[in-house]
């Protein structure tokens, strides 16, 4: 029998000396004109995107920056959606906006495939996940979640007489970090690292890549270590599954195990957490929709659909390939698409009341998990963890409003969701 | 009425089976599958046309004419 030691350290020391890539200019500072200069790191876009992409899909509907090295801001609809179906035009190879391009050489598999593979490799290392992640699979864990969502409400601390909790910080965060924690395999004791690990990778796009990579670290030391144990101790999740599965003949490199286990665990995380904040944050505004689901609790199946939509939480990034043209702009190979599914969400063309939230929505063809080969694995476990943790707060909370509008938080970067939400709750 | 499911344009969000399970089902990777021979029941027809509308890469067909 032969050791596997793909995942040793000196290894992977060796790969980290031959990285290459792009780098760019870090430039930062306030935006003033958004069709020429825009950023998501802005603190205005993270506070309010929607105006902003409302008058951009008016005026310029293709917007652009110096910044990142260079990018553009669809809004239309249409056009993000003929972006994420063009996987000839637009690469996927990295999809975190920043300032380093991986070297083109990192095609087609991209650092955390499959999100970051171009076709055909794509398609082979997402039928790797897909069985884990249908519906049915998903519904294993419902259960589980349910149980969890009430254990974190019991464990809510008022007493000192406000009557006040941070429904993002205690309790959308946790409910997809365990769930997700549970999938892969990782020690429940070390949930509370991920919500750093989060913050990491998404939180730090701004910032010098020097600095961003030994923001990084850390992250990937923790699971080089988590994978390692489980070559030790192999066991029934997905982190095993990665470790042993194969492709063309062979299992699979490690940069592809762990890029793909940094996937799980920061998608997982991120998105879910901001989607269940949205919603309670909207929920908490908004009395007439908080009592017509906690009257009708059927009624929760088009509202989530519609705080999906409306508060659809992921931007992805796409590469441009060549030198191209793209409706009435040119774009430069290497340049950067911001490519937002919550724009395309409002766009009056596609969805009456487009800027308004209605919870009934029947028809809602929605692109909140994104369209075409990079459908969101998670979709179904999303929705479930959404749907679950709605259920649980409104049946268990079924008052509840914001405690101070003003200090609510929410988050800077292509996941968007609140950071802080103090509610009320009795 | 009967339901189609254009496999090219497929992706697996699953729309089709949460709205009309009675009607899509999926596959061992999510992805939608016509239950039967898709011809829609009497009564059923909203269902349908509500999966067709909520799809969000188009891919639910229905055919009015059987």
């Amino acid at each position: 029998m032969s050791i596997d030691d793909r995942f040793s350290q000196e290894l992977r020391e060796q790969r980290d000396e031959q990285q290459t890539g792009t780098l760019s200019e870090a430039i930062t500072g306030p935006v003033f004109d958004w069709a020429t200069d825009f950023s998501h790191a802005d603190p205005q876009w993270a506070a309010d995107p929607f105006p902003i992409q409302d008058d951009l899909r008016q005026r310029c509907p293709v917007a652009h920056t110096e910044r990142f090295g260079g990018a553009w801001l669809p809004t239309r609809y249409d056009d993000v959606a003929s972006i994420a179906y063009d996987t000839e035009r637009f690469s996927s190879r990295a999809i975190v906006i920043s300032n380093f391009r991986p070297p083109l050489d990192l095609a087609p598999v991209g650092g955390t495939p499959p999100i970051s593979s171009d076709p055909p490799f794509h398609h082979d290392a997402r039928k790797l996940l897909l069985p884990a992640f249908t519906k049915t699979a998903i519904g294993r864990y419902e259960e589980s979640t349910r149980a969890y969502c009430n254990s974190l409400i019991d464990a809510f601390d008022t007493s000192d007489g406000r009557g006040v909790v941070d429904a993002a910080q205690d309790y959308a965060k946790y409910i997809p970090m365990r769930v997700i924690g549970d999938m892969l395999g990782l020690p429940q004791q070390d949930t509370a690292l991920f919500a750093q690990f989060v913050e990491d990778v998404l939180g730090t796009v701004d910032l010098p890549p020097e600095e961003r990579g030994e923001r990084l670290r850390p992250l990937f030391d923790y699971l080089y270590d988590q994978v390692r144990e489980h070559v030790d101790n192999p066991r029934d999740d997905l982190t095993t599954h990665l470790i042993n599965a194969e492709l063309y003949g062979q299992k699979l490199g490690p940069e592809h195990v762990v890029g793909t286990i940094v996937l799980l665990l920061i998608a997982g995380i991120d998105t879910t957490w901001s989607a269940i904040g949205a919603s309670l944050w909207h929920l908490a505004g908004h009395r007439a929709d908080r009592e017509r689901l906690v009257a009708s609790p059927d009624a929760l199946s088009t509202a989530m659909e519609e705080f999906l939509r409306a508060y659809a939480p992921v931007t992805m990034a796409r590469l441009v390939k060549e030198d191209m043209h793209f409706g009435d702009v040119d774009m430069k190979a290497e340049d950067w698409i911001l490519l937002s599914f919550p724009a395309a969400n409002r766009d009056p063309a596609h969805f009456d009341q487009a800027d308004q939230v209605v919870i009934d929505r029947e028809v809602n063809r929605h692109a909140a998990f994104g369209l075409g080969i990079h459908r969101c694995l998670g979709s179904h476990l999303a929705r479930m963890e959404l749907r679950v943790a709605l259920e649980v707060w409104l049946s268990r909370i079924p008052e509840f409003t914001l405690a101070d509008p003003s200090a609510v938080t929410w988050s800077t970067g292509q996941i968007r969701g609140p950071r802080a939400l103090p509610l009320r709750i009795s | 009425m009967k339901v189609q499911i254009d496999s090219d344009r497929c992706q697996g969000h699953g729309r089709c089976y949460d709205l009309a399970p009675e009607l899509f089902g999926a596959d061992d990777e999510g992805y939608g599958q016509v239950l039967g021979d898709g011809i829609v029941p009497p009564g059923q027809e909203q269902g349908a046309r509500l999966a067709a509308a909520n799809c969000p890469e188009s891919a639910v067909i229905i055919l009015e004419e059987t």
